[in-house]
């Protein structure tokens, strides 16, 4: 007769287990930046001095290889300023770790597209804003959404074939969704719509870009009716509204994902670049193995999570408390509300928090102030 | 330890899955979170 | 081609087959699809396809049970299927 035993459940439960390796690793090759994308995640801007070598980055690859990653995730700042970024492509390609990179599209020209279409297992993301230029470049900075479309040209032009167009939801985009869909459709692209985080630099802007809690149930109507469009799991604190949206559904920090930033910082969530979530460096001996196996950060991370105050409301199911980062630099508790739960709850637990009490998000990499631009009038949303 | 107990080995895990639960599931690369 | 269980199979050469404490996650590099193998058994009977004479052969070589054999050949249908297998 067999004992009983917490045997390993659902697949959401063997994934909060932990994985032998991550599935979706993310990798932000360089801080250095061409754009200072007013809500940009990593503040980037300024190379660091101290960015992982040529040999170090491909002493990871080794390690992503030996772990048998199946890809990574490239970006930054915009990884094609490192003047090695088409040597640690075919590096890794050549050791069995598939790339995605994103960029803003500024060394996509017609040579870089052509290389591109000729290699293999390479996946290219364009990251735009706003499905005009005046929504776009109020956040993006003036001429990135012509330099955008330039690129998508480049790749069309070199035959690259399916590529993906990346746009994060703002108060001023939701109304452009349909448009964002018929751009993707007319370049043959994948259209993937992803979460505003008040991470980095978008710590001063999310109060007043993130969606309005009706435009959030718009979203998710419209997301429910379009299974071909990607959120990378952005809007599982949604699935309170209904039927859940495509996708794990739940946090994975530590558990699914985690981040390589460009000085070899390994982070649990790339939504948080927080000390209080690294989980150590990958010059560390043991390099990133190691870390992903025995940092008691994410040993920490891999262990069931209390619902806390959500414990008791019908939803906790369907939402798992939501997004960790957009609780993280509100300063919400970790064990309690999203701060975009549909049913209110986090509106209600920002009130109480004090301001000086959010955690700051870093000196970063910026090269100044950034200031969200002017967006023409728009017809009410 | 009862006679009721039995140390479980690998092979046992699969008496942990749901007698009607399919034993390969698909899951979508892209939906998984990560910034790209 | 449907899935026959008395055709040989094989692990398709474009699938990185990765154990997991669970069973394993399959990941096909061309259609980027990503699957998940519930149960060690279930990746021993994909490992065994190549060097067994048939699908059926390998269920038995990795101690499938009597009992278990239609979950077992439901599984390599799926994974026929998703290209994850393929027959050689």
């Amino acid at each position: 007769m067999l004992a009983e035993a917490a045997g390993p459940g659902t697949l959401t439960e063997r994934f909060k287990r932990g994985l032998a390796a991550p599935i979706c690793l993310t990798w932000e090759l360089t801080y250095a930046c061409n754009l200072q994308c007013v809500h940009c995640l990593s503040s980037s801007g300024r190379r660091d001095p101290r960015e992982l070598s040529t040999a170090e980055c491909m002493r990871v690859v080794d390690e992503l290889e030996r772990m048998q990653v199946f890809y990574a995730n490239v970006g930054g700042g915009e990884p094609t300023l490192r003047p090695d970024f088409w040597d640690l492509l075919d590096y890794s390609v050549a050791h069995h770790v598939g790339v995605k990179f994103s960029t803003n599209g500024v060394r996509l020209d017609r040579r870089a597209a052509q290389r591109l279409a000729r290699a293999d297992y390479v996946d290219v993301q364009i990251s735009i804003d706003g499905a005009t230029a005046d929504v776009n470049d109020a956040i993006r900075g003036a001429g990135s959404f012509a330099m955008a479309r330039r690129a998508m040209e480049a790749l069309a032009e070199a035959g690259f074939g399916e590529f993906t167009i990346s746009i994060v939801v703002t108060r001023h985009n939701v109304s452009q969704l349909d448009e964002f869909k018929r751009i993707a459709d007319s370049c043959g692209a994948r259209l993937r719509v992803t979460r505003l985080r008040p991470s980095g630099r978008g710590a001063d802007s999310w109060a007043e870009l993130h969606p309005t809690a009706a435009q959030q149930r718009r979203l998710y109507r419209w997301l429910s009716e379009r299974p071909d469009v990607l959120t990378g799991d952005s809007f599982f604190h949604l699935s309170a509204l209904g039927a859940p949206l495509p996708g794990l559904n739940l946090c994975g920090a530590g558990r699914v994902v985690c981040l390589i930033d460009p000085v070899g910082d390994v982070y649990a969530c790339p939504f948080v670049l927080h000390e209080q979530f690294r989980a150590g460096n990958v010059r560390e001996p043991g390099g990133f193995t190691r870390l992903w196996r025995e940092s008691e950060l994410l040993l920490r991370l891999r262990e069931p999570a209390a619902a806390g105050a959500c414990a008791s409301c019908g939803q906790y199911d369907a939402c798992q408390g939501g997004c960790m980062a957009a609780k993280f630099f509100t300063g919400l508790p970790l064990d309690g509300p999203d701060p975009e739960c549909v049913l209110g709850h986090g509106e209600r637990a920002l009130a109480a928090v004090c301001l000086p009490d959010r955690p700051p998000p870093g000196p970063g990499h910026s090269r100044g102030p950034v200031f969200l631009g002017q967006i023409a009038a728009r017809a009410a949303t | 330890m009862t006679e009721d107990t039995v140390i479980l080995e690998d092979e046992d895990l699969e008496d942990l899955v749901e007698s009607d639960e399919l034993l390969v599931e698909e899951v979508s690369i892209d939906g998984m979170c990560g910034v790209y | 081609m449907e899935f026959d269980l008395h055709r040989p199979y094989q692990l398709n050469p474009a699938v990185a087959l990765r154990p997991e404490p669970f069973g394993a996650l399959a990941y096909h590099f061309g259609n980027r699809r990503l699957s998940f193998l519930k149960t060690p058994r279930l990746v021993t009977v994909v490992r065994l396809l190549e060097s067994q004479a048939s699908a059926a052969a390998a269920l038995n070589a990795a101690g499938v049970s009597a009992r278990e054999r239609a979950r077992y050949a439901a599984a390599l249908a799926a994974l026929a299927h998703s290209e994850v297998i393929d027959a050689r």
